[in-house]
Protein backbone atom coordinates (compact mmCIF):
# COMPACT_ATOMS: atom_id res chain seq x y z
CA UNK A 1 0.00 0.00 0.00
CA UNK A 2 1.40 3.16 -1.05
CA UNK A 3 0.98 6.31 1.32
CA UNK A 4 -1.48 7.82 -1.13
CA UNK A 5 -4.12 5.25 -0.22
CA UNK A 6 -3.24 5.40 3.64
CA UNK A 7 -3.99 9.55 3.79
CA UNK A 8 -7.31 8.62 2.50
CA UNK A 9 -7.91 7.09 5.77
CA UNK A 10 -6.41 9.19 8.25
CA UNK A 11 -8.68 11.69 6.25
CA UNK A 12 -11.94 9.75 7.02
CA UNK A 13 -10.51 9.49 10.84
CA UNK A 14 -10.37 13.25 10.76
CA UNK A 15 -13.66 13.74 9.21
CA UNK A 16 -15.09 11.39 11.73
CA UNK A 17 -13.67 12.91 14.56
CA UNK A 18 -14.78 16.44 13.73
CA UNK A 19 -18.74 14.40 13.13
CA UNK A 20 -17.47 13.57 16.98
CA UNK A 21 -16.54 16.98 18.46
CA UNK A 22 -20.00 18.53 16.36
CA UNK A 23 -22.46 16.06 17.86
CA UNK A 24 -21.26 17.16 20.91
CA UNK A 25 -21.73 20.92 20.44
CA UNK A 26 -25.22 20.48 19.33
CA UNK A 27 -25.98 18.70 22.44
CA UNK A 28 -26.29 22.14 23.95
CA UNK A 29 -29.99 22.61 22.52
CA UNK A 30 -32.86 20.43 22.81
CA UNK A 31 -33.57 21.36 19.27
CA UNK A 32 -30.18 20.47 17.87
CA UNK A 33 -29.09 17.55 20.06
CA UNK A 34 -31.09 14.64 17.83
CA UNK A 35 -29.09 16.00 15.09
CA UNK A 36 -25.88 16.17 16.83
CA UNK A 37 -26.83 12.56 18.13
CA UNK A 38 -27.04 11.34 14.43
CA UNK A 39 -23.92 13.16 13.70
CA UNK A 40 -21.82 11.33 15.95
CA UNK A 41 -23.12 8.22 14.96
CA UNK A 42 -22.25 8.46 11.36
CA UNK A 43 -18.40 9.88 12.94
CA UNK A 44 -18.47 6.58 14.75
CA UNK A 45 -19.51 4.44 11.54
CA UNK A 46 -16.72 6.54 9.54
CA UNK A 47 -14.27 5.19 12.06
CA UNK A 48 -15.30 1.77 12.04
CA UNK A 49 -15.02 1.52 8.12
CA UNK A 50 -11.57 3.32 8.22
CA UNK A 51 -10.22 0.99 11.05
CA UNK A 52 -11.46 -2.35 8.81
CA UNK A 53 -9.47 -1.38 5.63
CA UNK A 54 -6.62 0.71 7.11
CA UNK A 55 -3.65 -0.44 5.01
CA UNK A 56 -1.72 -2.00 7.64
CA UNK A 57 0.88 -3.52 5.43
CA UNK A 58 2.86 -6.90 6.08
CA UNK A 59 1.18 -6.88 9.97
CA UNK A 60 -2.05 -7.54 8.13
CA UNK A 61 -3.70 -10.64 8.30
CA UNK A 62 -7.48 -10.23 7.30
CA UNK A 63 -9.52 -11.95 9.83
CA UNK A 64 -12.33 -10.20 8.22
CA UNK A 65 -14.80 -12.40 9.31
CA UNK A 66 -14.47 -12.77 12.85
CA UNK A 67 -14.63 -8.50 12.45
CA UNK A 68 -17.50 -8.93 10.82
CA UNK A 69 -18.96 -11.72 13.26
CA UNK A 70 -18.21 -9.34 16.11
CA UNK A 71 -20.15 -6.19 14.34
CA UNK A 72 -23.24 -8.20 13.87
CA UNK A 73 -23.27 -9.53 17.56
CA UNK A 74 -22.91 -6.36 18.81
CA UNK A 75 -25.34 -4.87 16.97
CA UNK A 76 -28.07 -6.99 17.22
CA UNK A 77 -27.79 -6.64 20.82
CA UNK A 78 -27.14 -3.10 21.33
CA UNK A 79 -30.22 -2.50 19.00
CA UNK A 80 -32.54 -4.74 20.87
CA UNK A 81 -31.30 -3.38 24.65
CA UNK A 82 -32.01 -0.06 23.11
CA UNK A 83 -35.35 -0.72 22.01
CA UNK A 84 -36.66 -2.62 24.81
CA UNK A 85 -35.49 -0.35 27.52
CA UNK A 86 -37.90 1.67 30.04
CA UNK A 87 -37.07 5.28 30.02
CA UNK A 88 -36.93 4.72 34.11
CA UNK A 89 -34.43 2.07 33.87
CA UNK A 90 -31.98 4.68 32.31
CA UNK A 91 -29.23 4.73 34.89
CA UNK A 92 -28.89 1.23 34.47
CA UNK A 93 -28.62 1.01 31.19
CA UNK A 94 -25.86 3.34 30.95
CA UNK A 95 -24.10 1.44 33.56
CA UNK A 96 -24.37 -1.70 31.78
CA UNK A 97 -23.26 -0.02 28.20
CA UNK A 98 -20.29 1.91 29.75
CA UNK A 99 -19.19 -1.24 31.34
CA UNK A 100 -19.18 -3.03 28.15
CA UNK A 101 -16.51 -0.23 26.43
CA UNK A 102 -14.33 -0.54 29.47
CA UNK A 103 -14.13 -4.73 28.84
CA UNK A 104 -12.66 -3.82 25.40
CA UNK A 105 -10.02 -1.80 26.96
CA UNK A 106 -9.39 -4.86 29.47
CA UNK A 107 -9.41 -6.82 26.96
CA UNK A 108 -7.21 -5.06 24.71
CA UNK A 109 -4.79 -4.10 27.40
CA UNK A 110 -4.71 -8.29 28.25
CA UNK A 111 -3.83 -9.08 24.57
CA UNK A 112 -1.48 -6.61 23.93
CA UNK A 113 0.43 -7.07 26.55
CA UNK A 114 0.81 -10.60 26.04
CA UNK A 115 1.81 -10.06 22.40
CA UNK A 116 3.69 -7.15 22.38
CA UNK A 117 4.65 -6.37 25.92
CA UNK A 118 7.59 -9.14 26.74
CA UNK A 119 9.35 -8.32 23.55
CA UNK A 120 9.40 -4.49 23.17
CA UNK A 121 10.35 -4.09 26.85
CA UNK A 122 9.65 -0.29 26.70
CA UNK A 123 8.61 1.35 29.63
CA UNK A 124 6.74 3.97 27.91
CA UNK A 125 5.02 1.35 25.88
CA UNK A 126 4.11 -1.30 28.64
CA UNK A 127 2.93 1.13 30.92
CA UNK A 128 0.00 2.62 28.05
CA UNK A 129 -0.87 -0.83 27.57
CA UNK A 130 -0.82 -1.78 31.63
CA UNK A 131 -2.72 1.52 32.55
CA UNK A 132 -5.12 0.88 29.48
CA UNK A 133 -5.73 -2.74 31.22
CA UNK A 134 -5.98 -1.36 34.70
CA UNK A 135 -8.43 1.71 33.75
CA UNK A 136 -10.29 -0.47 32.01
CA UNK A 137 -11.14 -3.81 34.40
CA UNK A 138 -11.96 -1.03 37.51
CA UNK A 139 -14.22 0.66 34.87
CA UNK A 140 -15.61 -2.20 33.60
CA UNK A 141 -16.32 -4.18 37.05
CA UNK A 142 -17.49 -0.59 38.27
CA UNK A 143 -20.02 -0.57 35.91
CA UNK A 144 -21.32 -4.12 36.20
CA UNK A 145 -21.64 -3.59 40.15
CA UNK A 146 -23.70 -0.26 39.76
CA UNK A 147 -25.53 -1.67 37.32
CA UNK A 148 -26.38 -4.60 39.72
CA UNK A 149 -27.10 -2.25 42.46
CA UNK A 150 -29.74 0.27 40.16
CA UNK A 151 -31.83 -3.26 39.49
CA UNK A 152 -31.88 -3.70 42.99
CA UNK A 153 -29.97 -7.31 43.32
CA UNK A 154 -26.99 -6.12 45.76
CA UNK A 155 -28.15 -4.08 48.47
CA UNK A 156 -25.43 -1.26 49.63
CA UNK A 157 -25.32 -1.90 52.77
CA UNK A 158 -24.40 -5.96 52.34
CA UNK A 159 -21.34 -5.40 50.37
CA UNK A 160 -19.47 -2.38 52.64
CA UNK A 161 -16.28 -3.90 54.72
CA UNK A 162 -15.49 -2.08 58.27
CA UNK A 163 -13.02 0.53 57.28
CA UNK A 164 -13.75 0.33 53.37
CA UNK A 165 -12.23 3.37 52.48
CA UNK A 166 -8.94 2.60 54.11
CA UNK A 167 -9.08 -1.07 52.80
CA UNK A 168 -10.01 0.87 48.84
CA UNK A 169 -6.44 2.87 49.98
CA UNK A 170 -4.36 -0.21 50.16
CA UNK A 171 -5.52 -2.26 47.42
CA UNK A 172 -5.29 1.14 45.25
CA UNK A 173 -1.48 0.96 46.31
CA UNK A 174 -1.11 -2.49 45.25
CA UNK A 175 -2.85 -1.81 42.23
CA UNK A 176 -0.58 1.00 41.53
CA UNK A 177 2.69 -0.63 42.14
CA UNK A 178 1.15 -3.75 40.30
CA UNK A 179 0.78 -1.25 37.15
CA UNK A 180 5.04 -0.47 37.70
CA UNK A 181 5.87 -3.67 37.99
CA UNK A 182 4.30 -5.00 34.77
CA UNK A 183 5.85 -1.93 32.75
CA UNK A 184 9.59 -2.45 34.47
CA UNK A 185 10.03 -6.21 34.28
CA UNK A 186 7.92 -7.84 31.59
CA UNK A 187 9.96 -11.24 32.25
CA UNK A 188 7.96 -12.03 35.16
CA UNK A 189 5.34 -14.29 33.11
CA UNK A 190 1.98 -13.89 32.64
CA UNK A 191 0.78 -15.12 35.83
CA UNK A 192 1.32 -11.71 37.19
CA UNK A 193 -0.83 -10.15 34.54
CA UNK A 194 -3.64 -12.22 35.54
CA UNK A 195 -3.42 -11.91 39.30
CA UNK A 196 -3.31 -7.81 38.36
CA UNK A 197 -6.57 -8.39 36.37
CA UNK A 198 -8.26 -10.00 38.84
CA UNK A 199 -6.94 -7.67 41.61
CA UNK A 200 -8.10 -4.56 38.85
CA UNK A 201 -11.40 -5.88 38.87
CA UNK A 202 -11.48 -6.58 42.33
CA UNK A 203 -10.36 -2.63 43.37
CA UNK A 204 -13.41 -1.51 40.98
CA UNK A 205 -16.26 -3.41 42.42
CA UNK A 206 -14.41 -2.54 45.98
CA UNK A 207 -14.52 1.42 44.98
CA UNK A 208 -18.38 1.32 43.74
CA UNK A 209 -19.23 -1.11 46.71
CA UNK A 210 -19.72 1.24 49.69
CA UNK A 211 -21.59 4.47 47.47
CA UNK A 212 -25.07 4.16 46.88
CA UNK A 213 -27.78 5.23 46.36
CA UNK A 214 -28.00 9.16 46.37
CA UNK A 215 -24.40 9.18 45.15
CA UNK A 216 -25.21 6.94 42.20
CA UNK A 217 -25.34 10.22 39.76
CA UNK A 218 -21.41 10.79 40.57
CA UNK A 219 -20.61 7.21 40.41
CA UNK A 220 -21.81 6.92 37.43
CA UNK A 221 -20.60 9.64 35.57
CA UNK A 222 -17.07 9.00 37.35
CA UNK A 223 -17.09 5.58 35.27
CA UNK A 224 -18.41 7.36 32.32
CA UNK A 225 -14.88 9.53 32.43
CA UNK A 226 -13.10 6.29 33.28
CA UNK A 227 -14.23 4.39 30.41
CA UNK A 228 -13.59 7.18 28.28
CA UNK A 229 -10.20 7.54 30.15
CA UNK A 230 -9.75 3.63 29.05
CA UNK A 231 -10.34 4.42 25.46
CA UNK A 232 -8.07 6.99 24.88
CA UNK A 233 -5.16 5.22 26.58
CA UNK A 234 -5.80 2.13 24.26
CA UNK A 235 -5.71 5.28 21.72
CA UNK A 236 -1.38 5.51 22.73
CA UNK A 237 -1.67 1.95 22.61
CA UNK A 238 -2.55 1.78 18.64
CA UNK A 239 -1.31 5.05 18.00
CA UNK A 240 -4.74 6.30 17.26
CA UNK A 241 -5.46 9.66 17.05
CA UNK A 242 -9.32 9.18 17.32
CA UNK A 243 -9.85 7.05 20.23
CA UNK A 244 -7.51 9.58 22.22
CA UNK A 245 -9.91 12.59 20.66
CA UNK A 246 -13.25 10.81 21.42
CA UNK A 247 -12.19 8.90 24.61
CA UNK A 248 -10.70 12.34 25.97
CA UNK A 249 -13.91 14.13 24.73
CA UNK A 250 -16.11 11.41 26.74
CA UNK A 251 -13.70 11.83 30.07
CA UNK A 252 -14.18 15.19 30.18
CA UNK A 253 -17.76 14.64 29.59
CA UNK A 254 -17.92 12.11 32.68
CA UNK A 255 -15.68 14.86 35.39
CA UNK A 256 -17.97 17.42 34.47
CA UNK A 257 -20.80 15.75 35.37
CA UNK A 258 -19.28 14.50 38.13
CA UNK A 259 -18.28 18.10 39.56
CA UNK A 260 -21.68 19.17 39.04
CA UNK A 261 -22.99 16.53 40.79
CA UNK A 262 -20.98 17.06 44.07
CA UNK A 263 -21.19 20.70 43.51
CA UNK A 264 -25.11 19.98 43.56
CA UNK A 265 -24.65 17.80 46.98
CA UNK A 266 -21.92 20.52 48.21
CA UNK A 267 -19.39 17.30 49.22
CA UNK A 268 -15.99 16.91 47.42
CA UNK A 269 -15.69 14.00 45.44
CA UNK A 270 -13.32 12.81 48.08
CA UNK A 271 -16.01 12.69 50.56
CA UNK A 272 -18.55 10.82 48.19
CA UNK A 273 -16.25 8.29 47.74
CA UNK A 274 -14.96 7.79 50.77
CA UNK A 275 -18.15 8.31 53.14
CA UNK A 276 -21.34 7.75 52.40
CA UNK A 277 -24.60 9.45 54.34
CA UNK A 278 -24.56 6.33 56.03
CA UNK A 279 -21.59 7.07 58.67
CA UNK A 280 -22.65 10.30 59.23
CA UNK A 281 -24.25 11.06 62.54
CA UNK A 282 -27.38 10.91 63.82
CA UNK A 283 -28.30 14.44 63.42
CA UNK A 284 -31.41 15.91 65.59
CA UNK A 285 -33.67 13.04 66.60
CA UNK A 286 -37.49 14.10 65.70
CA UNK A 287 -39.64 15.69 68.24
CA UNK A 288 -41.63 12.60 69.63
CA UNK A 289 -44.35 15.23 70.02
CA UNK A 290 -44.54 15.97 66.61
CA UNK A 291 -47.54 14.69 64.46
CA UNK A 292 -47.28 14.29 60.59
CA UNK A 293 -51.02 15.12 59.00
CA UNK A 294 -52.38 13.50 56.64
CA UNK A 295 -54.64 14.63 54.03
CA UNK A 296 -57.38 12.24 51.60
CA UNK A 297 -57.47 12.23 48.27
CA UNK A 298 -60.44 14.85 48.03
CA UNK A 299 -59.14 17.38 50.11
CA UNK A 300 -55.99 17.31 48.30
CA UNK A 301 -57.73 17.45 44.74
CA UNK A 302 -59.89 20.12 46.14
CA UNK A 303 -56.19 22.51 47.49
CA UNK A 304 -54.45 21.38 44.16
CA UNK A 305 -57.47 22.29 41.83
CA UNK A 306 -58.07 25.94 43.76
CA UNK A 307 -54.37 26.91 43.76
CA UNK A 308 -52.69 29.44 41.15
CA UNK A 309 -49.57 28.23 41.30
CA UNK A 310 -48.55 24.44 41.75
CA UNK A 311 -44.94 23.08 41.91
CA UNK A 312 -44.25 19.72 41.47
CA UNK A 313 -40.83 18.22 43.01
CA UNK A 314 -40.34 14.30 41.51
CA UNK A 315 -37.70 12.21 42.59
CA UNK A 316 -36.58 8.66 42.36
CA UNK A 317 -39.99 7.23 43.48
CA UNK A 318 -42.00 8.69 40.69
CA UNK A 319 -39.06 6.24 38.82
CA UNK A 320 -40.23 3.46 40.56
CA UNK A 321 -43.77 3.83 40.08
CA UNK A 322 -43.54 4.86 36.54
CA UNK A 323 -45.65 7.44 37.28
CA UNK A 324 -44.53 10.05 35.24
CA UNK A 325 -47.38 9.39 32.96
CA UNK A 326 -49.95 9.86 35.21
CA UNK A 327 -48.49 12.97 36.66
CA UNK A 328 -48.39 14.46 33.16
CA UNK A 329 -52.20 13.62 33.30
CA UNK A 330 -52.46 15.33 36.34
CA UNK A 331 -50.85 18.53 35.32
CA UNK A 332 -53.22 18.93 32.15
CA UNK A 333 -56.34 18.54 34.00
CA UNK A 334 -54.87 21.02 36.67
CA UNK A 335 -53.99 23.66 33.95
CA UNK A 336 -56.91 23.01 32.02
CA UNK A 337 -58.40 24.64 35.36
CA UNK A 338 -56.48 27.83 35.32
CA UNK A 339 -53.36 26.45 37.08
CA UNK A 340 -50.22 27.32 36.94
CA UNK A 341 -47.72 24.24 36.96
CA UNK A 342 -44.27 23.70 37.10
CA UNK A 343 -41.54 21.08 37.95
CA UNK A 344 -39.11 21.97 40.25
CA UNK A 345 -36.06 19.35 38.93
CA UNK A 346 -33.46 19.19 41.56
CA UNK A 347 -29.74 18.52 40.21
CA UNK A 348 -29.22 14.79 42.71
CA UNK A 349 -33.10 13.98 42.05
CA UNK A 350 -33.30 10.45 40.57
CA UNK A 351 -30.43 8.24 40.09
CA UNK A 352 -28.45 9.46 37.08
CA UNK A 353 -27.63 13.72 36.28
CA UNK A 354 -30.87 14.79 34.33
CA UNK A 355 -32.91 11.66 35.45
CA UNK A 356 -36.15 13.82 36.10
CA UNK A 357 -36.04 15.25 32.79
CA UNK A 358 -35.52 12.41 30.98
CA UNK A 359 -39.24 10.73 32.37
CA UNK A 360 -41.05 13.91 32.43
CA UNK A 361 -39.85 14.45 28.85
CA UNK A 362 -41.29 10.65 28.02
CA UNK A 363 -44.45 11.97 29.41
CA UNK A 364 -44.84 14.90 27.08
CA UNK A 365 -44.16 17.34 29.79
CA UNK A 366 -42.75 21.03 27.78
CA UNK A 367 -39.12 21.27 29.01
CA UNK A 368 -39.78 24.78 29.06
CA UNK A 369 -41.98 23.91 32.77
CA UNK A 370 -39.03 22.56 34.15
CA UNK A 371 -37.22 24.41 36.97
CA UNK A 372 -33.74 23.90 37.64
CA UNK A 373 -32.95 24.59 41.69
CA UNK A 374 -32.47 28.52 41.50
CA UNK A 375 -35.47 29.00 39.38
CA UNK A 376 -37.42 26.28 41.44
CA UNK A 377 -36.26 28.27 44.49
CA UNK A 378 -37.94 31.75 43.02
CA UNK A 379 -40.92 30.32 42.29
CA UNK A 380 -42.13 28.87 45.69
CA UNK A 381 -41.74 32.10 46.90
CA UNK A 382 -45.30 32.72 45.39
CA UNK A 383 -46.19 29.17 44.77
CA UNK A 384 -49.54 27.85 46.28
CA UNK A 385 -49.48 24.38 46.40
CA UNK A 386 -46.18 22.00 46.21
CA UNK A 387 -46.63 18.36 45.01
CA UNK A 388 -43.34 16.05 46.73
CA UNK A 389 -43.60 12.80 44.82
CA UNK A 390 -40.89 10.13 46.12
CA UNK A 391 -38.62 12.94 46.50
CA UNK A 392 -37.22 13.36 50.49
CA UNK A 393 -33.42 14.22 50.80
CA UNK A 394 -33.65 16.93 48.21
CA UNK A 395 -36.53 19.18 49.97
CA UNK A 396 -35.05 18.25 53.72
CA UNK A 397 -35.11 21.86 55.72
CA UNK A 398 -32.47 20.08 58.10
CA UNK A 399 -30.11 21.02 55.07
CA UNK A 400 -30.59 24.50 56.04
CA UNK A 401 -31.29 24.84 59.73
CA UNK A 402 -29.48 21.84 61.41
CA UNK A 403 -25.87 22.15 61.67
CA UNK A 404 -25.35 18.10 62.76
CA UNK A 405 -27.36 16.78 60.23
CA UNK A 406 -25.32 15.29 57.49
CA UNK A 407 -26.89 16.87 54.61
CA UNK A 408 -26.52 20.36 56.47
CA UNK A 409 -25.03 22.63 53.67
CA UNK A 410 -26.16 21.00 50.49
CA UNK A 411 -28.74 22.91 48.59
CA UNK A 412 -32.06 21.89 48.50
CA UNK A 413 -35.74 22.86 47.37
CA UNK A 414 -36.77 25.00 49.71
CA UNK A 415 -40.59 23.50 49.21
CA UNK A 416 -41.60 24.65 53.21
CA UNK A 417 -41.96 28.34 51.84
CA UNK A 418 -44.67 27.12 49.10
CA UNK A 419 -48.36 28.22 51.45
CA UNK A 420 -49.03 24.07 51.58
CA UNK A 421 -46.91 21.29 50.62
CA UNK A 422 -48.45 17.72 50.06
CA UNK A 423 -45.70 15.06 50.43
CA UNK A 424 -46.56 11.98 48.33
CA UNK A 425 -44.87 9.16 50.09
CA UNK A 426 -45.25 5.56 50.48
CA UNK A 427 -44.66 5.86 53.82
CA UNK A 428 -42.71 7.83 57.19
CA UNK A 429 -39.57 5.72 56.04
CA UNK A 430 -36.52 7.59 55.80
CA UNK A 431 -34.68 9.00 52.23
CA UNK A 432 -31.47 7.40 51.18
CA UNK A 433 -29.59 9.65 54.05
CA UNK A 434 -31.28 7.66 56.52
CA UNK A 435 -32.01 11.07 58.16
CA UNK A 436 -35.46 11.89 59.70
CA UNK A 437 -37.11 15.10 57.23
CA UNK A 438 -38.57 17.83 59.56
CA UNK A 439 -40.41 18.64 56.68
CA UNK A 440 -43.15 16.43 56.96
CA UNK A 441 -43.60 17.83 61.03
CA UNK A 442 -44.26 21.68 59.09
CA UNK A 443 -47.59 23.34 60.01
CA UNK A 444 -48.21 23.44 56.34
CA UNK A 445 -47.43 19.99 55.34
CA UNK A 446 -49.80 16.95 54.34
CA UNK A 447 -49.04 13.79 54.02
CA UNK A 448 -50.27 11.42 51.19
CA UNK A 449 -49.25 7.89 51.83
CA UNK A 450 -49.35 5.41 49.40
CA UNK A 451 -47.77 3.85 45.43
CA UNK A 452 -47.39 7.74 44.09
CA UNK A 453 -49.16 5.99 40.84
CA UNK A 454 -52.12 5.12 42.36
CA UNK A 455 -52.37 8.04 44.42
CA UNK A 456 -51.67 10.29 41.27
CA UNK A 457 -54.35 8.24 39.60
CA UNK A 458 -57.00 9.10 42.18
CA UNK A 459 -55.76 12.67 42.39
CA UNK A 460 -57.28 12.60 38.82
CA UNK A 461 -60.03 11.02 39.41
CA UNK A 462 -61.15 12.99 41.94
CA UNK A 463 -59.98 16.90 40.33
CA UNK A 464 -62.08 15.30 37.35
CA UNK A 465 -65.56 15.28 39.66
CA UNK A 466 -64.67 18.81 40.75
CA UNK A 467 -65.22 19.61 36.96
CA UNK B 1 12.03 10.37 35.67
CA UNK B 2 13.89 9.12 32.79
CA UNK B 3 11.04 6.58 31.89
CA UNK B 4 8.82 10.01 32.02
CA UNK B 5 10.94 11.79 29.73
CA UNK B 6 11.03 9.32 27.41
CA UNK B 7 7.10 8.76 27.30
CA UNK B 8 6.76 12.39 26.84
CA UNK B 9 9.11 12.56 24.00
CA UNK B 10 7.79 9.49 22.41
CA UNK B 11 4.91 10.74 22.15
CA UNK B 12 4.74 14.79 21.75
CA UNK B 13 2.34 14.97 19.40
CA UNK B 14 -0.19 13.28 20.99
CA UNK B 15 0.06 14.72 23.89
CA UNK B 16 -0.05 17.64 22.10
CA UNK B 17 -3.21 16.70 20.99
CA UNK B 18 -4.74 15.21 24.23
CA UNK B 19 -4.46 18.69 25.77
CA UNK B 20 -6.34 20.36 23.29
CA UNK B 21 -8.95 17.82 23.26
CA UNK B 22 -9.18 18.05 27.21
CA UNK B 23 -9.40 22.12 27.13
CA UNK B 24 -12.33 21.21 24.16
CA UNK B 25 -13.79 18.49 25.81
CA UNK B 26 -14.59 20.99 29.25
CA UNK B 27 -15.63 24.12 26.97
CA UNK B 28 -18.27 22.28 24.49
CA UNK B 29 -19.40 19.89 27.47
CA UNK B 30 -19.93 22.72 29.96
CA UNK B 31 -21.94 24.51 27.57
CA UNK B 32 -24.65 21.71 27.48
CA UNK B 33 -28.06 22.20 29.98
CA UNK B 34 -29.17 20.32 33.12
CA UNK B 35 -32.32 19.11 31.04
CA UNK B 36 -29.83 16.83 28.24
CA UNK B 37 -27.82 15.74 30.90
CA UNK B 38 -28.70 12.24 30.53
CA UNK B 39 -28.86 11.95 26.79
CA UNK B 40 -25.84 13.78 27.28
CA UNK B 41 -24.39 10.69 29.16
CA UNK B 42 -25.76 7.89 27.02
CA UNK B 43 -24.57 10.02 23.75
CA UNK B 44 -20.79 9.77 25.17
CA UNK B 45 -21.39 7.05 26.64
CA UNK B 46 -21.30 5.48 22.94
CA UNK B 47 -18.26 7.67 21.39
CA UNK B 48 -16.54 5.64 24.22
CA UNK B 49 -16.98 2.57 22.24
CA UNK B 50 -14.75 4.38 20.17
CA UNK B 51 -12.04 1.52 21.85
CA UNK B 52 -13.97 -0.59 18.93
CA UNK B 53 -11.04 0.75 16.34
CA UNK B 54 -8.37 -1.07 18.92
CA UNK B 55 -10.39 -4.24 18.84
CA UNK B 56 -10.65 -4.17 15.01
CA UNK B 57 -7.02 -3.39 14.53
CA UNK B 58 -5.90 -6.25 17.09
CA UNK B 59 -8.20 -8.75 14.89
CA UNK B 60 -6.98 -7.58 11.80
CA UNK B 61 -2.68 -8.12 13.60
CA UNK B 62 -3.70 -11.89 14.92
CA UNK B 63 -2.35 -14.30 13.19
CA UNK B 64 -4.88 -16.36 11.32
CA UNK B 65 -4.48 -19.50 13.66
CA UNK B 66 -4.32 -17.48 16.98
CA UNK B 67 -7.91 -18.70 18.03
CA UNK B 68 -7.25 -17.16 21.56
CA UNK B 69 -6.52 -13.94 20.63
CA UNK B 70 -9.20 -13.75 17.87
CA UNK B 71 -11.98 -15.30 20.45
CA UNK B 72 -11.02 -12.53 22.75
CA UNK B 73 -10.77 -9.51 19.85
CA UNK B 74 -13.86 -10.50 18.66
CA UNK B 75 -15.55 -10.55 22.35
CA UNK B 76 -14.07 -7.10 22.54
CA UNK B 77 -15.05 -5.82 19.08
CA UNK B 78 -18.73 -7.18 20.17
CA UNK B 79 -18.58 -5.16 23.31
CA UNK B 80 -17.68 -2.61 22.26
CA UNK B 81 -20.09 -2.63 19.46
CA UNK B 82 -23.11 -3.01 22.06
CA UNK B 83 -21.44 0.11 23.35
CA UNK B 84 -21.70 2.20 20.39
CA UNK B 85 -25.24 0.98 18.74
CA UNK B 86 -26.90 0.34 22.14
CA UNK B 87 -25.65 4.17 23.07
CA UNK B 88 -26.74 5.74 20.04
CA UNK B 89 -30.05 3.92 19.73
CA UNK B 90 -31.14 4.91 23.37
CA UNK B 91 -29.55 8.61 22.80
CA UNK B 92 -32.02 8.83 19.59
CA UNK B 93 -34.90 7.09 21.55
CA UNK B 94 -34.85 9.73 24.78
CA UNK B 95 -34.16 12.59 22.05
CA UNK B 96 -37.10 11.87 20.13
CA UNK B 97 -38.87 12.64 23.06
CA UNK B 98 -37.62 16.05 23.58
CA UNK B 99 -38.42 16.98 20.14
CA UNK B 100 -42.08 15.81 19.57
CA UNK B 101 -43.48 18.10 21.73
CA UNK B 102 -41.86 21.41 20.28
CA UNK B 103 -45.03 21.56 17.86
Amino acid sequence: MTMSTIIWFDLAYLIGSICIVWGLKKMSSPDSAGAGNTLAAVGMGLAIVSAIFYPLGDSDNGNLIWIFGGLLLGTGVGYVLAKKVAMTAMPQMVSLLNGMGGATAMILGLVEYLRIGPDSGSFASNLTVVFALLVGSVSFSGSVLAYLKLEGRVDDKKITLPFHSAFNLVLLAIVLSGTCALSYATDWGIALLFLFTVLAIFYGLSFVAPIGGADMPVVISLLNSFTGISAATAGFVYGNLMMIVGGILVGASGTILTLMMCKAMNRSLWNVIVGGFGNAGPGVAADSNQQVKSVGLTDAAIQLAYSKTVLVVPGYGLAVAQAQKVCKELDELLEANGVDVRYGIHPVAGRMPGHMNVLLAEADVPYPKLLDLEEANDFLNQCDAVVVIGANDVVNPAAERDPSSSIYGMPVLKVWQAKNTIVMKRSMGKGYAGIENPLFFEKNTYMLFGDAKQTLQGLVSEVKGLG
Amino acid sequence: MEAFIEIVSKNYLLIFLLVFTVILGFEIISKVPTVLHTPLMSGSNAISGIVIIGAILLIRQSPSDAWIELVAGMLGLALAMVNVVGGFAVTHRMLEMFKKKKK
